[in-house]
Protein backbone atom coordinates (compact mmCIF):
# COMPACT_ATOMS: atom_id res chain seq x y z
CA UNK A 1 0.00 0.00 0.00
CA UNK A 2 2.71 2.33 0.57
CA UNK A 3 4.98 1.87 -2.26
CA UNK A 4 1.72 2.19 -4.02
CA UNK A 5 0.67 5.67 -2.95
CA UNK A 6 4.83 6.64 -3.05
CA UNK A 7 4.53 5.48 -7.17
CA UNK A 8 1.08 6.87 -7.43
CA UNK A 9 2.16 10.52 -6.38
CA UNK A 10 5.11 10.26 -7.51
CA UNK A 11 4.01 9.37 -11.26
CA UNK A 12 1.48 12.22 -11.16
CA UNK A 13 4.46 14.65 -9.86
CA UNK A 14 6.59 13.25 -13.02
CA UNK A 15 3.46 14.45 -15.46
CA UNK A 16 3.92 18.05 -14.27
CA UNK A 17 7.83 18.38 -13.98
CA UNK A 18 7.22 22.07 -14.31
CA UNK A 19 6.42 22.32 -10.86
CA UNK A 20 9.74 20.76 -9.45
CA UNK A 21 11.88 22.40 -11.90
CA UNK A 22 9.97 25.48 -10.56
CA UNK A 23 9.98 25.12 -6.92
CA UNK A 24 14.11 24.34 -7.44
CA UNK A 25 14.40 27.53 -9.15
CA UNK A 26 13.13 29.44 -6.42
CA UNK A 27 15.34 28.12 -3.85
CA UNK A 28 18.22 28.91 -6.41
CA UNK A 29 16.92 32.56 -6.78
CA UNK A 30 16.14 32.94 -3.03
CA UNK A 31 19.65 31.77 -2.34
CA UNK A 32 21.09 34.12 -5.07
CA UNK A 33 19.13 37.27 -3.72
CA UNK A 34 21.33 37.28 -0.40
CA UNK A 35 24.87 38.29 -2.07
CA UNK A 36 23.04 40.90 -4.10
CA UNK A 37 21.45 42.11 -0.91
CA UNK A 38 24.49 42.17 1.22
CA UNK A 39 27.59 42.36 -1.10
CA UNK A 40 30.40 39.94 -2.16
CA UNK A 41 32.55 40.23 0.50
CA UNK A 42 33.75 35.72 0.78
CA UNK A 43 34.14 36.08 4.68
CA UNK A 44 30.95 37.41 5.50
CA UNK A 45 29.08 35.12 2.57
CA UNK A 46 30.80 31.99 4.21
CA UNK A 47 29.03 33.09 7.57
CA UNK A 48 25.90 33.23 6.09
CA UNK A 49 25.79 30.34 3.91
CA UNK A 50 24.23 27.95 6.33
CA UNK A 51 21.28 29.85 7.47
CA UNK A 52 20.56 31.32 3.83
CA UNK A 53 20.05 27.81 1.94
CA UNK A 54 18.36 26.11 5.29
CA UNK A 55 15.92 29.18 4.83
CA UNK A 56 15.77 29.13 1.22
CA UNK A 57 14.97 25.00 1.90
CA UNK A 58 12.37 25.78 4.27
CA UNK A 59 10.49 28.29 1.92
CA UNK A 60 11.03 26.02 -1.31
CA UNK A 61 9.57 23.14 0.46
CA UNK A 62 6.79 25.25 1.93
CA UNK A 63 6.09 25.96 -2.26
CA UNK A 64 5.06 22.94 -2.89
CA UNK A 65 3.25 22.29 0.13
CA UNK A 66 -0.63 23.19 -0.79
CA UNK A 67 -0.59 20.50 -3.69
CA UNK A 68 0.24 17.79 -1.19
CA UNK A 69 -3.34 16.76 -0.53
CA UNK A 70 -5.77 19.80 -2.93
CA UNK A 71 -5.14 17.76 -6.29
CA UNK A 72 -6.46 14.69 -4.44
CA UNK A 73 -9.19 16.72 -2.26
CA UNK A 74 -10.71 18.38 -5.87
CA UNK A 75 -11.21 14.99 -7.92
CA UNK A 76 -12.45 12.87 -4.59
CA UNK A 77 -9.74 10.83 -4.58
CA UNK A 78 -8.75 11.72 -1.03
CA UNK A 79 -12.58 10.72 -0.23
CA UNK A 80 -11.81 7.06 -1.60
CA UNK A 81 -8.51 6.70 0.34
CA UNK A 82 -9.63 7.52 3.56
CA UNK A 83 -11.75 4.56 2.98
CA UNK A 84 -9.18 1.74 1.86
CA UNK A 85 -9.14 -0.50 4.80
CA UNK A 86 -5.16 0.56 5.75
CA UNK A 87 -5.02 3.35 8.43
CA UNK A 88 -4.67 6.92 6.68
CA UNK A 89 -1.53 7.41 8.21
CA UNK A 90 -0.04 5.05 6.44
CA UNK A 91 -1.34 6.56 3.63
CA UNK A 92 -0.65 9.92 4.42
CA UNK A 93 3.41 8.30 5.27
CA UNK A 94 3.32 7.26 1.58
CA UNK A 95 2.43 11.12 0.22
CA UNK A 96 4.87 12.61 2.49
CA UNK A 97 7.69 10.55 1.32
CA UNK A 98 6.85 10.91 -2.29
CA UNK A 99 6.47 14.26 -1.29
CA UNK A 100 10.28 14.64 0.23
CA UNK A 101 11.38 12.68 -3.37
CA UNK A 102 10.15 15.40 -4.94
CA UNK A 103 10.77 18.50 -2.94
CA UNK A 104 13.25 17.76 -0.51
CA UNK A 105 15.69 15.48 -2.45
CA UNK A 106 16.53 18.25 -5.30
CA UNK A 107 17.44 20.44 -2.72
CA UNK A 108 19.84 18.29 -1.17
CA UNK A 109 20.91 17.75 -4.90
CA UNK A 110 21.22 21.19 -5.33
CA UNK A 111 22.88 22.81 -2.02
CA UNK A 112 26.15 21.73 -2.59
CA UNK A 113 26.33 24.14 -5.75
CA UNK A 114 24.80 26.87 -4.46
CA UNK A 115 27.52 26.20 -1.39
CA UNK A 116 30.11 26.74 -3.80
CA UNK A 117 28.71 30.34 -4.51
CA UNK A 118 29.01 31.02 -0.62
CA UNK A 119 32.64 29.97 -1.19
CA UNK A 120 31.93 27.41 2.06
CA UNK A 121 35.06 24.42 2.34
CA UNK A 122 34.46 21.21 0.85
CA UNK A 123 33.79 19.90 4.95
CA UNK A 124 31.32 22.56 5.30
CA UNK A 125 29.23 21.39 1.35
CA UNK A 126 29.65 17.76 2.97
CA UNK A 127 28.16 18.25 6.42
CA UNK A 128 25.22 20.86 4.66
CA UNK A 129 24.64 18.05 1.83
CA UNK A 130 24.25 15.65 4.94
CA UNK A 131 22.09 17.96 6.90
CA UNK A 132 19.71 18.38 4.64
CA UNK A 133 19.42 15.13 3.41
CA UNK A 134 18.54 14.48 7.05
CA UNK A 135 16.41 17.33 7.62
CA UNK A 136 14.35 17.90 5.00
CA UNK A 137 11.74 14.37 5.41
CA UNK A 138 11.08 16.26 9.11
CA UNK A 139 10.13 19.19 6.56
CA UNK A 140 7.62 17.20 4.35
CA UNK A 141 6.15 15.43 7.67
CA UNK A 142 5.47 18.52 9.45
CA UNK A 143 4.28 20.42 6.28
CA UNK A 144 1.79 17.53 6.39
CA UNK A 145 -0.36 18.95 8.85
CA UNK A 146 -0.27 22.31 7.76
CA UNK A 147 -1.22 21.31 4.60
CA UNK A 148 -4.03 18.90 5.96
CA UNK A 149 -5.54 21.33 7.74
CA UNK A 150 -5.68 24.25 5.38
CA UNK A 151 -7.31 22.02 2.86
CA UNK A 152 -9.80 23.82 1.22
CA UNK A 153 -9.74 26.60 3.20
CA UNK A 154 -9.71 29.90 1.58
CA UNK A 155 -6.34 32.12 1.98
CA UNK A 156 -4.46 28.78 2.27
CA UNK A 157 -1.40 29.75 0.61
CA UNK A 158 -0.43 32.24 3.17
CA UNK A 159 -2.34 30.47 6.00
CA UNK A 160 0.13 27.23 5.63
CA UNK A 161 3.11 29.35 6.28
CA UNK A 162 2.45 30.85 9.37
CA UNK A 163 0.94 27.89 10.60
CA UNK A 164 3.87 25.56 9.69
CA UNK A 165 7.05 28.13 9.82
CA UNK A 166 7.34 28.46 13.58
CA UNK A 167 7.01 24.43 13.96
CA UNK A 168 10.01 24.60 11.27
CA UNK A 169 12.53 26.71 13.67
CA UNK A 170 13.58 23.34 15.66
CA UNK A 171 15.21 21.93 12.29
CA UNK A 172 16.19 25.21 10.92
CA UNK A 173 18.34 25.45 13.74
CA UNK A 174 19.97 21.84 14.58
CA UNK A 175 19.82 22.20 10.50
CA UNK A 176 21.98 25.48 10.35
CA UNK A 177 23.91 24.56 13.61
CA UNK A 178 25.40 21.70 12.08
CA UNK A 179 27.05 23.56 9.18
CA UNK A 180 27.61 25.82 11.88
CA UNK A 181 29.28 24.37 14.23
CA UNK A 182 31.35 22.39 11.26
CA UNK A 183 32.65 25.91 10.48
CA UNK A 184 33.81 26.87 14.19
CA UNK A 185 35.60 23.72 13.89
CA UNK A 186 33.19 22.45 16.54
CA UNK A 187 32.24 19.33 14.99
CA UNK A 188 28.49 18.67 13.33
CA UNK A 189 27.87 15.09 15.33
CA UNK A 190 25.41 16.43 17.87
CA UNK A 191 23.31 18.77 15.58
CA UNK A 192 23.19 15.66 12.89
CA UNK A 193 21.84 13.43 15.65
CA UNK A 194 19.02 15.83 16.97
CA UNK A 195 18.46 16.51 13.16
CA UNK A 196 17.81 13.05 13.11
CA UNK A 197 15.68 12.47 16.22
CA UNK A 198 13.13 15.32 14.31
CA UNK A 199 13.27 13.71 11.03
CA UNK A 200 12.45 10.58 12.30
CA UNK A 201 9.61 11.96 14.77
CA UNK A 202 8.18 14.52 11.79
CA UNK A 203 8.14 11.27 9.95
CA UNK A 204 6.31 8.87 11.65
CA UNK A 205 4.56 10.84 14.08
CA UNK A 206 3.14 14.10 11.88
CA UNK A 207 0.97 11.63 9.70
CA UNK A 208 -1.30 10.80 12.02
CA UNK A 209 -2.20 14.47 13.17
CA UNK A 210 -2.50 15.06 9.38
CA UNK A 211 -4.86 12.02 9.07
CA UNK A 212 -6.79 13.68 11.78
CA UNK A 213 -7.14 17.36 10.40
CA UNK A 214 -7.58 15.22 7.08
CA UNK A 215 -10.79 13.73 8.48
CA UNK A 216 -11.80 17.09 10.00
CA UNK A 217 -11.30 18.91 6.51
CA UNK A 218 -13.44 15.50 4.60
CA UNK A 219 -16.28 15.85 7.05
CA UNK B 1 -20.29 12.00 43.87
CA UNK B 2 -22.32 10.98 41.60
CA UNK B 3 -24.37 14.67 41.94
CA UNK B 4 -20.98 16.26 41.07
CA UNK B 5 -20.79 14.46 37.88
CA UNK B 6 -23.62 15.24 36.76
CA UNK B 7 -23.19 18.76 37.30
CA UNK B 8 -20.76 19.01 35.42
CA UNK B 9 -22.30 17.54 32.49
CA UNK B 10 -24.88 19.92 33.10
CA UNK B 11 -22.86 23.23 32.45
CA UNK B 12 -20.75 21.72 29.83
CA UNK B 13 -24.05 22.69 27.09
CA UNK B 14 -23.96 26.12 26.28
CA UNK B 15 -27.82 26.98 27.43
CA UNK B 16 -26.91 26.27 31.07
CA UNK B 17 -23.61 28.00 31.28
CA UNK B 18 -24.69 31.16 29.79
CA UNK B 19 -25.84 31.78 32.57
CA UNK B 20 -23.27 30.67 34.83
CA UNK B 21 -20.56 32.53 33.17
CA UNK B 22 -23.03 35.77 33.53
CA UNK B 23 -23.02 35.15 37.27
CA UNK B 24 -19.09 34.55 37.38
CA UNK B 25 -18.05 37.21 35.48
CA UNK B 26 -18.10 40.48 38.20
CA UNK B 27 -16.64 38.03 40.23
CA UNK B 28 -13.51 37.70 38.73
CA UNK B 29 -13.28 41.27 37.25
CA UNK B 30 -13.83 41.89 41.30
CA UNK B 31 -11.04 39.31 42.27
CA UNK B 32 -8.81 40.95 39.35
CA UNK B 33 -9.38 44.60 40.97
CA UNK B 34 -8.56 42.88 44.17
CA UNK B 35 -5.30 41.57 43.59
CA UNK B 36 -4.51 44.19 41.08
CA UNK B 37 -4.34 47.32 43.56
CA UNK B 38 -3.22 44.65 46.20
CA UNK B 39 -0.10 44.14 44.26
CA UNK B 40 0.45 47.24 42.25
CA UNK B 41 0.41 48.81 45.99
CA UNK B 42 3.00 46.80 46.96
CA UNK B 43 4.67 46.78 43.94
CA UNK B 44 5.05 50.26 43.74
CA UNK B 45 4.86 51.74 46.65
CA UNK B 46 6.26 49.37 49.23
CA UNK B 47 8.49 47.13 47.74
CA UNK B 48 12.16 48.34 48.05
CA UNK B 49 14.15 49.88 45.31
CA UNK B 50 16.44 47.08 43.25
CA UNK B 51 20.05 47.87 44.35
CA UNK B 52 20.75 47.32 40.85
CA UNK B 53 18.12 48.48 38.88
CA UNK B 54 16.54 51.03 40.44
CA UNK B 55 13.30 51.94 39.94
CA UNK B 56 13.46 50.58 36.79
CA UNK B 57 13.04 47.17 37.38
CA UNK B 58 9.20 47.44 38.85
CA UNK B 59 8.17 46.63 35.05
CA UNK B 60 8.34 43.39 36.44
CA UNK B 61 5.19 43.61 37.61
CA UNK B 62 3.37 43.52 34.54
CA UNK B 63 6.53 41.80 32.65
CA UNK B 64 6.62 38.44 34.86
CA UNK B 65 2.86 38.09 34.81
CA UNK B 66 2.20 38.24 31.21
CA UNK B 67 4.87 36.12 30.56
CA UNK B 68 3.52 33.63 32.57
CA UNK B 69 0.36 33.16 31.60
CA UNK B 70 1.19 33.87 27.82
CA UNK B 71 2.44 30.53 28.48
CA UNK B 72 -0.27 29.20 30.67
CA UNK B 73 -3.07 30.20 28.60
CA UNK B 74 -1.21 28.36 25.74
CA UNK B 75 -1.38 24.94 27.80
CA UNK B 76 -4.96 25.72 29.02
CA UNK B 77 -6.61 26.38 25.48
CA UNK B 78 -4.81 23.20 24.14
CA UNK B 79 -6.40 21.42 27.58
CA UNK B 80 -9.86 22.53 26.54
CA UNK B 81 -8.97 21.90 22.77
CA UNK B 82 -7.94 18.46 23.29
CA UNK B 83 -11.40 18.14 25.42
CA UNK B 84 -13.36 19.38 22.68
CA UNK B 85 -11.78 16.88 20.45
CA UNK B 86 -11.64 13.43 22.36
CA UNK B 87 -15.18 13.72 23.95
CA UNK B 88 -16.89 15.81 20.78
CA UNK B 89 -18.45 18.83 23.17
CA UNK B 90 -19.13 22.52 21.80
CA UNK B 91 -18.26 24.49 24.65
CA UNK B 92 -14.31 23.56 25.10
CA UNK B 93 -14.03 24.23 21.32
CA UNK B 94 -15.87 27.75 22.41
CA UNK B 95 -13.60 27.58 25.45
CA UNK B 96 -10.52 27.68 23.18
CA UNK B 97 -11.07 29.89 20.63
CA UNK B 98 -12.07 32.45 23.77
CA UNK B 99 -8.71 31.97 25.53
CA UNK B 100 -6.69 32.01 21.89
CA UNK B 101 -6.68 36.23 22.18
CA UNK B 102 -5.97 37.24 25.48
CA UNK B 103 -2.97 34.38 25.40
CA UNK B 104 -1.69 36.53 21.91
CA UNK B 105 -2.19 39.66 24.51
CA UNK B 106 -0.03 38.48 27.08
CA UNK B 107 2.85 36.93 24.70
CA UNK B 108 2.81 40.34 22.80
CA UNK B 109 2.81 42.05 26.36
CA UNK B 110 5.38 40.21 27.50
CA UNK B 111 7.72 40.90 24.50
CA UNK B 112 6.52 44.79 24.56
CA UNK B 113 7.42 45.65 28.18
CA UNK B 114 10.26 43.41 28.22
CA UNK B 115 11.57 45.73 25.31
CA UNK B 116 11.20 48.64 27.46
CA UNK B 117 12.70 47.16 30.57
CA UNK B 118 15.75 45.64 28.32
CA UNK B 119 16.54 49.19 26.77
CA UNK B 120 17.60 50.98 30.01
CA UNK B 121 19.08 48.00 31.73
CA UNK B 122 20.91 46.40 28.79
CA UNK B 123 20.93 49.28 26.66
CA UNK B 124 18.84 47.79 23.45
CA UNK B 125 15.22 46.52 22.90
CA UNK B 126 15.79 43.50 21.75
CA UNK B 127 18.35 40.42 22.25
CA UNK B 128 18.46 37.20 20.72
CA UNK B 129 17.84 35.30 24.10
CA UNK B 130 16.35 31.79 24.17
CA UNK B 131 13.55 33.03 25.98
CA UNK B 132 13.00 36.46 23.69
CA UNK B 133 13.28 34.18 20.77
CA UNK B 134 10.67 31.70 22.42
CA UNK B 135 8.01 34.09 23.65
CA UNK B 136 8.08 35.53 19.83
CA UNK B 137 7.81 31.91 18.55
CA UNK B 138 5.22 31.63 21.19
CA UNK B 139 3.16 34.64 19.83
CA UNK B 140 3.91 32.70 16.15
CA UNK B 141 2.02 30.00 17.28
CA UNK B 142 -0.66 32.44 18.45
CA UNK B 143 -1.35 33.99 15.65
CA UNK B 144 -1.60 31.22 13.61
CA UNK B 145 -4.13 29.42 15.90
CA UNK B 146 -6.76 32.31 15.46
CA UNK B 147 -5.50 32.73 11.47
CA UNK B 148 -6.61 29.15 11.46
CA UNK B 149 -10.05 29.57 13.33
CA UNK B 150 -11.12 32.81 11.87
CA UNK B 151 -10.45 31.28 8.17
CA UNK B 152 -12.79 27.98 8.56
CA UNK B 153 -16.20 29.03 8.10
CA UNK B 154 -17.88 26.10 9.38
CA UNK B 155 -16.81 26.43 13.60
CA UNK B 156 -17.23 22.60 13.88
CA UNK B 157 -14.36 22.40 11.49
CA UNK B 158 -12.26 25.66 12.86
CA UNK B 159 -12.95 24.22 16.20
CA UNK B 160 -11.47 20.80 15.43
CA UNK B 161 -8.52 21.85 12.97
CA UNK B 162 -7.51 24.53 15.90
CA UNK B 163 -7.66 21.97 18.35
CA UNK B 164 -5.49 19.59 16.40
CA UNK B 165 -3.03 22.72 15.86
CA UNK B 166 -3.37 23.98 19.67
CA UNK B 167 -1.83 19.85 20.45
CA UNK B 168 0.72 19.88 17.84
CA UNK B 169 1.90 23.18 19.04
CA UNK B 170 2.14 21.71 22.80
CA UNK B 171 4.00 19.10 21.91
CA UNK B 172 6.33 21.49 19.55
CA UNK B 173 6.85 23.79 22.82
CA UNK B 174 9.02 21.90 24.37
CA UNK B 175 11.33 21.27 21.84
CA UNK B 176 11.26 24.55 20.43
CA UNK B 177 12.64 25.74 23.90
CA UNK B 178 15.21 23.99 24.07
CA UNK B 179 16.39 24.01 20.44
CA UNK B 180 16.39 28.23 21.03
CA UNK B 181 18.14 27.59 24.63
CA UNK B 182 20.93 25.62 22.60
CA UNK B 183 21.46 27.75 19.70
CA UNK B 184 21.28 30.77 21.89
CA UNK B 185 24.27 29.39 24.12
CA UNK B 186 25.89 28.32 20.80
CA UNK B 187 25.99 31.73 19.74
CA UNK B 188 26.12 33.81 22.71
CA UNK B 189 28.14 36.37 22.03
CA UNK B 190 28.51 39.82 23.83
CA UNK B 191 25.07 39.19 25.34
CA UNK B 192 23.47 40.15 28.63
CA UNK B 193 22.66 37.72 31.11
CA UNK B 194 18.89 37.51 31.90
CA UNK B 195 19.18 35.15 34.48
CA UNK B 196 17.91 37.50 37.80
CA UNK B 197 20.21 38.18 40.99
CA UNK B 198 19.23 34.71 43.12
CA UNK B 199 17.59 36.31 46.36
CA UNK B 200 14.56 38.61 45.31
CA UNK B 201 13.12 40.56 48.25
CA UNK B 202 10.13 39.01 50.08
CA UNK B 203 7.92 42.18 49.00
CA UNK B 204 8.99 42.17 45.80
CA UNK B 205 7.97 38.24 45.22
CA UNK B 206 4.34 39.29 46.91
CA UNK B 207 3.85 42.05 44.56
CA UNK B 208 4.71 39.69 41.72
CA UNK B 209 2.31 36.73 42.89
CA UNK B 210 -0.17 39.25 43.47
CA UNK B 211 0.02 40.66 40.18
CA UNK B 212 -0.16 37.36 38.64
CA UNK B 213 -3.45 36.56 40.47
CA UNK B 214 -4.89 39.70 38.97
CA UNK B 215 -3.88 38.73 35.09
CA UNK B 216 -5.18 35.07 35.99
CA UNK B 217 -8.44 36.48 36.94
CA UNK B 218 -8.64 38.90 34.30
CA UNK B 219 -8.03 36.36 31.55
CA UNK B 220 -10.89 33.94 33.33
CA UNK B 221 -13.26 37.05 32.99
CA UNK B 222 -12.14 38.21 29.60
CA UNK B 223 -12.07 34.36 28.69
CA UNK B 224 -15.63 34.02 29.69
CA UNK B 225 -17.14 37.19 28.51
CA UNK B 226 -15.83 36.20 24.91
CA UNK B 227 -17.02 32.73 25.32
CA UNK B 228 -20.50 33.74 25.94
CA UNK B 229 -20.58 36.26 22.93
CA UNK B 230 -19.18 32.84 21.06
CA UNK B 231 -22.10 30.55 22.37
CA UNK B 232 -24.90 33.70 20.94
CA UNK B 233 -23.31 34.27 17.68
CA UNK B 234 -23.00 29.80 16.75
CA UNK B 235 -25.92 29.03 18.49
CA UNK B 236 -28.44 31.96 17.28
CA UNK B 237 -30.70 29.58 15.58
CA UNK B 238 -31.47 27.97 19.01
CA UNK B 239 -34.56 28.76 21.16
CA UNK B 240 -32.47 29.65 24.28
CA UNK B 241 -30.66 32.34 22.08
CA UNK B 242 -34.09 33.74 20.24
CA UNK B 243 -35.58 34.17 23.59
CA UNK B 244 -32.54 35.48 25.32
CA UNK B 245 -32.65 38.45 22.59
CA UNK B 246 -35.98 38.71 21.50
CA UNK B 247 -36.61 41.53 24.16
CA UNK B 248 -33.72 43.29 22.41
CA UNK B 249 -35.87 42.94 19.14
CA UNK B 250 -32.95 40.69 16.76
CA UNK B 251 -34.34 39.38 14.04
CA UNK B 252 -31.53 35.93 13.58
CA UNK B 253 -33.79 34.06 12.04
CA UNK B 254 -32.93 35.08 8.15
CA UNK B 255 -29.33 34.29 8.54
CA UNK B 256 -28.01 30.62 6.79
Amino acid sequence: MLRAVIGRDLRLAMRRQADIVAAMFFFIIVVSLFPLGVGPEPDQLRRMAPGVLWVAALLATMLSLPRLFADDHRDGTLEQLTLAPQPLGVIVLGKVIAHWLVAGLPLVVLAPVLGIQFDLSSDALLVLTVSLLIGTPALSGIGAIGAALTLGVRGGGVLLSLLVLPLYIPVLIFGAGAVDATLSGLGPQAHLSLLGALALGGVFFAPWPTAAALRVALE
Amino acid sequence: MTDRVINWYKYASPQTFYPLAGKLIPWFWALAALFGIAGLTIGFLIAPTDAQQGEGYRIIFLHVPASWLSMFIYLVMAFWAGIGLAFNIRLSGMMASALAPTGALFAFLSLWTGALWGKPMWGTWWVWDARLTSELILLFLYIGFIALQAAIDDPRRADKAGAILALVGVVNIPIIYFSVKWWNTLHQGASVSLTKAPSMAAMMLWGMLLCALACWMYSIAIALMRVRTIMLERERHTDWVRALLSGNGHDTSRHP
